[in-house]
């Protein structure tokens, strides 16, 4: 069985951001970008099904500009066998996304595809849903406890709701979408690293897909929350009145 | 030059002999007597801030390393006028004799020493700390400066009952030029809150160490703090512009300049950098910072043994040149402890059976190139033998996992039990010997770990044991400072001497070299009032 692990490439989750000055969007110049930390638990939970015998192969898909390929690396240095770029400029929204994974199911035919539950520079968390929407297949969403079986051709999934943990059984193929405490990612280890270097990477076009690119949504404008004021320390009970009674306004 | 020699050889002696010293000795409320209390003592004052099982608590005193010495006679007692004056100087609020703040800011981090001192002071500008030493001076009453009190050789917390002069109120960023990246601020500046403040412009602090979340600009200065990103950046002495200082009869000198040449006279603010608050207080700083490059990357590398580390250093500084940024090396003894001690720590690699460990950071403007030439220097090293096995960082969170592991070195061992501290410098071949070296001659009796900046030739040598002990502590000293000094090493590459190493001087400088030392200090704080009994030896200090 095929595992295919879609994964993005955003600014690094450490990264303090800032919106760019005539606020079309957040500054991406010279700023770190990394592996969406959400797909990185998605391609570590792949690997962990390849390595535990139930998956042959793992492949790792990226869409976006040519730098994304530095993300595939970092993907096929923590193991995936093969990488797929799709070749895009622009921003891509969630459909879309979906769109071009379900024109790659066509083409590769996977058994699973896991994906993070949302990326953290948009916090859609709506990609895996639409896959699972426009293929038909099951979907495990925020999955944090995952078991296949194989004979029955069944994914056990766990996931994280707000009321606590829910378990859902599902028919393969089906598609997943990872949650924070499903894993603990592995580091990219020298001799893999040196690996990767010679794993194929497929590229590919939305045309070549025939996936119309164009989107329905279109970004106004992005700008910052509103500062927080510091908070101020009072020396005695009666300056803490007055402050209520008279800048708060609350007593 | 010869009775010099045999004041060294007597107050040598002392050391060498007082280890009965004061185990018996109670501190009773009004005695001159030494700082190192008993140990029913040092157990009742831990039981007191909560430390629960206090017969379990070994006691933190360095009885044998004492030397037998006395408070200065000539110090003046602290009375209640001296308090009113204070409080109509600075005002009630910065004036605390509150018991529980002094209980803290008479012991160091490492809670290896501890003050009597009964009185805190917190100025808020360079004219009152100037009134207070001026005051302080007339009065013949001794002070320690303090800022983030994160020192190690105990140079920040009063012996005696010297009064506390803490930095932390004077906070202030003056100026910071977004051109030439020149930051001015007060000394109570704490050292992250400036790295995330130069950040926002694209600079970076050009000095990073662990103690960064608590310790203070002008401590640093004062210690002429080393840390991890020396080996790119260099030491303060290169990066501090300009300084103001106070001394010791209250006198304010402002040589707070921010040009980068300055050749007018003799660069007297290098007298004040690294002399540990025993020349002046340093009260407002003026700093270079270098410019924020956006591709950092890090990477964690396993050796077989520790010459392949110092093969590694040799060949990271000639392929990876300017783009290294640090270079730190850690061994199996050190790994095991942080794992063992610390919550949320793991291995990068699966199996530990590596011996030594490197942190090879570079820092660049050019993410891909540097990557690059990073992977295919790994790679060489990799397929030459000297590294075993390595990791990258692929992002933010994995490279502060990766620091955690070194940086976090100092804080387990505080959490394993006793722990002697020492902070050497020594050629880099001979490095891994002192501790191998320690080994043999302990034993069973503790565990020895080695970890450092090897990159500047830095060894931190740390001895764990369950608790203090005569025995052991006898097997280590003066065999260390004997070792280092023989191989024409230092016996404090950036600790700094305080009172710990304040009778050592001499393995590492020449009985001449401190004795000018001693005239400089006679010259500017004739009382001796700043920081007594530490930096220059005792016997030189003599009123």
């Amino acid at each position: 069985m095929k595992i295919m692990v879609a994964i993005k490439r955003v600014v690094d989750y450490a990264v303090k951001i800032r919106v760019k000055s005539d606020r079309t969007g957040v500054e991406t110049n010279n700023v770190k970008m990394s592996m969406n930390p959400f797909c990185e638990i998605a391609l570590e939970e792949a690997l962990r099904i390849k390595e535990s015998g139930l998956a042959s192969e793992v492949v790792a898909v990226s869409m976006g500009p040519a730098q994304c390929v530095d993300t595939l690396r970092t993907g096929l240095a923590m193991g995936a066998d093969r990488g797929v770029h799709v070749e895009a400029a622009g921003q891509l929204y969630p459909l879309t996304v979906a769109k071009i994974l379900k024109s790659l199911v066509e083409v590769e035919k996977p058994g699973l595809i896991i994906l993070g539950k949302q990326a953290i520079d948009d916090d859609c968390n709506q990609t895996g849903q639409m896959v699972a929407g426009l293929l038909s297949w099951p979907q495990g969403t925020f999955a944090s406890k995952v078991v296949l079986d194989k004979e029955k051709q069944l994914a056990m999934v766990e996931r994280e709701v707000d009321g606590g943990l829910e378990t859902l059984e599902l028919d393969l193929p089906a598609v997943i979408t990872t949650d924070l405490r499903l894993n603990q990612p592995r580091y990219a280890t020298l001799p893999n690293i040196m690996k990767a270097k010679s794993k194929p990477i497929k590229k590919y076009t939305p045309q070549e897909l025939n996936v119309d690119v164009k989107s329905d949504l279109e970004v106004i404008q992005v700008t910052e929350p509103p500062k927080r004021k510091a908070g101020v320390i009072l020396s005695s009970v009666e300056e803490l009145i007055d402050k209520l009674k008279n800048e708060a306004r609350v007593i | 030059m010869i009775k010099l020699m045999d004041k060294w050889r007597i107050t040598n002696h002392l050391l060498k002999h007082s280890s009965k010293l004061l185990f018996d000795r109670r501190l009773s409320a009004n005695s001159h007597n030494s700082v190192f209390r008993s140990a029913l003592e040092c157990s009742e004052s831990l039981v007191k801030r909560g430390f629960g099982n206090a017969s379990t608590i070994r006691y933190r005193c360095f009885g044998s390393e004492a030397t037998k010495f006395e408070r200065n006679a000539a110090f003046s007692t602290l009375n209640s006028e001296d308090v009113s004056y204070f409080k109509e100087l600075l005002g009630e609020k910065s004036v605390i004799q509150d018991e529980d703040v002094l209980l803290a800011a008479n012991e160091d981090w490492m809670r290896k020493y501890r003050g009597s001192s009964k009185l805190l002071l917190q100025p808020r500008t360079t004219n009152e700390v100037s009134q207070i030493l001026k005051y302080c001076n007339s009065r013949l009453l001794a002070v320690v400066p303090q800022g983030g009190n994160t020192g190690l050789v105990g140079g920040s917390v009063p012996v005696f009952d010297e009064v506390i002069i803490n930095m932390g109120s004077m906070n202030n960023l003056i100026t910071f030029d977004k051109g030439s990246g020149v930051l001015v601020c007060e000394a109570g500046c704490i050292l992250e809150n400036l790295v995330s403040f130069v950040d926002d412009h694209g600079f970076i602090m050009p000095l990073d160490l662990g103690a960064k979340g608590s310790c203070q600009i002008g401590g640093n200065v004062s210690t002429n703090a080393g840390g991890l990103r020396l080996v790119r950046y260099g030491s303060l002495h290169g990066n501090i512009l300009g300084l103001e200082a106070v001394l010791a009869n209250g006198d304010v000198i402002d040589m707070l300049g921010t040009l980068r040449k300055d050749n007018t006279g003799y660069d007297l603010k290098h007298l004040f950098i690294g002399s540990e608050g025993s020349l002046g207080i340093v009260t407002k700083v003026s700093i270079h910072t270098p410019p924020k490059l956006s591709s950092v990357n890090l990477a964690f590398l396993a050796c077989k043994d520790y010459f392949s580390c110092q093969k590694l250093l040799r060949e990271a500084k000639r392929k990876l040149g300017e783009i290294l940024s640090a270079f730190e090396f850690l061994d199996n003894q050190s790994m095991d402890l942080v794992l063992t001690y610390l919550e949320g720590v793991r291995n990068p690699f699966s199996s530990s059976m590596h011996n030594f460990y490197v942190l090879i950071e570079t820092t660049g403007s050019e993410e891909s190139y540097d990557r690059e030439k990073l992977e295919a220097f790994l790679l060489s090293s990799m397929e030459g033998g000297l590294i075993s096995d390595g990791v990258i960082a692929q992002d933010i969170n994995q490279a502060s996992s990766f620091w955690r592991i070194r940086e976090g070195i100092a804080e387990a061992l505080m959490k394993a039990g006793a722990v002697y501290k020492y902070d050497l410098s020594l050629p880099v071949e001979k490095m891994y010997d002192l501790v191998e070296k320690m080994r043999q001659r302990l034993g069973e009796t503790a565990k020895v770990i080695g970890y450092g900046h090897l990159g500047d030739g830095n060894l931190h040598l740390n001895i764990s044991a369950p608790r203090y002990d005569d025995m052991i502590f006898a097997q280590i000293e003066p065999y260390v400072y004997e070792w280092t000094s023989e191989h024409r090493g230092s016996i404090s590459a950036e600790h700094g001497l305080g009172l710990m190493k304040a009778n050592k001087i001499f393995y590492s400088k020449s009985p001449k070299t401190v004795q000018l030392m001693s005239s400089i200090k006679k010259l500017l704080d004739p009382n001796g009032i700043l920081n007594p009994y530490k930096v220059l030896p005792h016997s030189l200090s003599s009123h």
